[in-house]
């Protein structure tokens, strides 16, 4: 599955993440491959928010379609 | 005297000096400790080739050097490369971090430690951390980090105290392991550590310095990186209350497009009614016709003409219509200056509450449909403010495709705040209807324009990813701050090309190639845009200020159907000379070029269109059939965007964010 099918509230594993450059910026955020988030809210067409502990961040639709996930925790 | 060893920034450092240098994510507060520590005596450095300025003043002895917020140093960005090289020239890092976001500020406070730089960290945000309900073991992360940590509340100045008790007792902390030996080695080319380490993380302007090749280890080191901040979070923070505080609801609000939109238009509600009518009013009209037209030019004027007649050449460049002491002077200070710290302070106001990435997130959808991004809002709105002060903050968007995008866009369908006001004033003697048709033809204008350029320019724009940081109640102090920095640099940038612009459009006028103009424009404003010859006048206007175009139509007698069309083709008409200079200046000459070239067949062919269409539904009147036209817009636009997104289906997409 991916990235942009969650909804809100679901929990998931991110299994892969396309670029290395946004792999990186995602590390730096606290967020990496094999790390469980929540999904905070789908912006309809939109960005998708995920959130892990207090960190928030904003994910563009063409970007999200692309991390793969596992859900549902 | 030494000079700071950062390539191209020119800081004095007296001998004996220690560098501080204040380094930290975004907002956590670095700029308070900065002013803390360095009172009034501050001086400014602009990064060569960025809007970037770095502060730096003295702190006893030595020198305290602020750094823009970045979450990690490489050469990600401008900000990146700009903190990378103050902290790689550092004898003391004093990193800021939030206590209410150690996870993601660690990852910071880690590289820089693995840089090898004593550091001493100030835990701030005490007090924000306490009231979300999280504790931190102070004692415990300092043990695990190996420097020492003092937890501060920076607004409040508790901590300080204690923090320069302790500054210099910084030390270099715990490395990440299983890197010295690949440091060892390159040590010995690169000279130091932090550079090595740089270099092995496959940084590659610092390679490049050493001419070295970039390491692939990056994110392998990252991981670590990040595993090791994780297992610190894990000990030293404990989580006592969970709840969702206002903040966060009405975090999540902002960017829900059902309450997202709403608060957007109340907020904008707001810039309108401070900037659109008290500053654009009240304040330029004191600023522009009291104090500069009505004091500043007759005393230039009487001052000038003791020495030069006013109708010699020389007189005509100094002090006539365009002139370089009375026009530029007043337009800069008089009318742009009040628009522009306006402009800047609601942008300083939205950075610092942390509503601007929210903006991004909820209009992202929007612009990733004409080839740009969340962020693309920023030049946007401040396009209506100034399209020459948007254009430069264009550099804070991400890829060179969304800066052509986003720099054409804004000088085609953007109209300037001097502009908007005549426009307005027009408008508002002619009825909602025609507000309406004008809004949604170049609202129209803009998508097709953007969906085009975003279908025929090769790659795919970026992808937004941000971070979303915690609401809070902005700082006047440090909001007044930010606008008085911001405004400050647009005018030591712009004025230049201003008074530039007003020199060329006065040889124009003496050599007469702005009446040759006017006299070639003639024909195509009475046969194709039906409007009196006089309108040419008003348009040749347009190119040295947005708003002398709009204001010499309204000294035409023109019916409603004209005025409109008129509106239309001025709005998109070419951006006024200074923007078209920034162009110049920040993109190549035959962008420039082509720019204001397409501006000028876009306005006449649409304000034609307008012109025509409006004929062909109502042949006899002066007014105008309003839904007809509108319909035939929406069509036209669909029909392009359509059109558009069968050929990007067609073309292969490779996507490349940030
Ligand atoms: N509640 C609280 N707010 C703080 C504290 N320290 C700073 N702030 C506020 O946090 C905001 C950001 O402070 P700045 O000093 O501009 O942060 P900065 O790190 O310089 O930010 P950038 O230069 O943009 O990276 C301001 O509104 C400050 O007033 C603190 O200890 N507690
Ligand atoms: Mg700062």
């Amino acid at each position: 599955m991916t990235l942009d099918r969650m909804k809100r509230g679901q929990r998931c594993r991110i299994l892969s993440i396309p670029s290395e450059l946004v792999r990186a910026q995602a590390l730096r955020f606290g967020i990496a491959e094999g790390e469980v988030v929540t999904c905070c809210e789908v912006i309809p067409a939109g960005p998708v928010v995920i959130s892990k502990n207090r960190q928030e961040i904003a994910i563009g639709r063409g970007l999200a379609r692309q991390i793969e996930v596992e859900g549902s925790f | 005297m030494a000079h700071c060893h950062c390539p191209g920034l020119k800081i004095e450092i007296p001998a004996g000096a220690r560098r501080i240098v204040l380094a930290g994510n975004p907002n956590t507060g670095k700029s308070v400790f900065f002013n803390h520590f360095t009172g009034m005596y501050v001086d400014v450095s602009n990064y060569p080739g960025t809007t970037l300025d770095i502060s730096y003043g003295r702190y006893g002895s030595d020198v305290v050097i602020d750094t823009p917020g970045v979450y990690g140093i490489s050469s990600f960005n401008d900000e990146e490369r700009i903190a990378r090289d103050i902290i790689l020239s550092a004898d003391l890092v004093l990193n800021v971090v939030s206590a209410a976001h150690l996870e993601r500020d660690l990852f910071l406070t880690q590289q820089i430690i693995d840089t090898g730089v004593p550091v001493i960290v100030a835990l701030n945000m005490m007090d924000d951390a306490k009231r979300l309900g999280i504790e931190v073991d102070v004692d415990r992360l300092s043990q695990l980090l190996g420097v020492p940590v003092i937890p501060t509340v920076a607004v409040k100045k508790e901590g300080f105290d204690r923090l320069k008790a302790e500054l210099f007792t910084a030390r270099p902390g715990h490395t990440i392991p299983g890197l010295e030996e690949e440091l060892n080695q390159l040590l010995n080319r690169v000279g130091s550590r932090g550079e090595a380490l740089l270099v092995l993380e496959g940084d590659p302007v610092i390679a490049a310095r050493h001419g070295c090749k970039p390491g692939t280890r990056r994110e392998e080191i990252y991981r670590r990186r990040r595993e090791r901040v994780n297992e610190i979070c894990q000990q030293v923070v404990r989580e006592i209350s969970r709840g969702a505080g206002l903040g966060t609801i009405l975090g999540r609000w902002m960017i829900k497009p059902l309450t997202g939109i709403p608060i957007l238009f109340v907020a904008l509600w707001a810039m309108y009614k401070t900037i659109g009518v008290f500053i654009a009013g009240t304040v330029v009209g004191i600023t522009e016709e009291t104090i500069m037209q009505g004091i500043y030019e007759p005393a230039v004027r009487k001052f000038v003409e003791q020495f030069i007649p006013h109708s010699s050449v020389p007189g005509t460049i100094l002090i006539g219509e365009f002139g370089l002491l009375t026009m530029t002077v007043t337009y800069l200070l008089g009318l742009l200056m009040p628009l522009v710290v306006g402009f800047y302070f609601f942008l300083s106001l939205f950075e610092d509450s942390g509503y601007l990435p929210r903006i991004a997130t909820l209009v992202d959808r929007l612009l990733t449909s004409i080839g740009l991004n969340g962020r693309g809002v920023i030049p946007i709105i401040l396009g209506f403010g100034c399209v020459t002060m948007a254009t430069i903050t264009t550099r804070l968007l991400s890829s060179d495709r969304e800066r052509k995008i986003a720099i054409f866009l804004l000088g085609l369908t953007i109209p300037c705040s001097a502009q908007l006001g005549v426009i307005a004033g027009m408008l508002a003697t002619l009825g909602p209807q025609y507000l309406a048709l004008y809004a949604l033809v170049i609202f129209s204008v803009l998508v097709m324009a953007g969906t085009l350029l975003s279908t025929l320019l090769p790659g795919k724009s970026a992808d937004l990813f941000i971070d979303l940081p915690p609401l809070r109640l902005p700082r006047l102090d440090n909001v007044l701050k930010k606008t008085g920095t911001k405004s400050y640099h647009f005018l030591k940038e712009a004025a230049p090309l201003f008074v530039l612009g007003a020199l060329i459009i006065s040889v124009f006028q003496i050599t007469g190639i702005l009446e040759f103009l006017q006299n070639l424009l003639a024909p195509l404003t009475v046969g194709w845009l039906n409007l009196p010859p006089e309108a040419s006048t008003a348009f040749i206007m347009g190119i040295v200020r947005r708003d002398f175009g709009a204001a010499g139509l309204t000294a035409l007698a023109l019916n409603a159907l004209q005025t409109i069309v008129a509106l239309i083709t001025i709005t998109l008409f070419v951006p006024c000379i200074a923007s078209i200079l920034v162009i110049f200046k920040e993109r190549t000459r035959k962008e420039a070029v082509l720019i204001w070239g397409s501006s000028w067949v876009a306005a006449f062919l649409i304000g034609g269109l307008v012109a025509q269409l409006a004929r062909l539904f109502n042949p006899a009147g002066d007014h105008i059939q309003v839904i007809p036209v509108i319909l035939s817009f929406v069509v036209l636009t669909l029909v392009i965007v359509g059109m558009c997104l069968f050929i990007r289906r067609a073309k292969p997409t490779t996507n490349v964010p940030e």
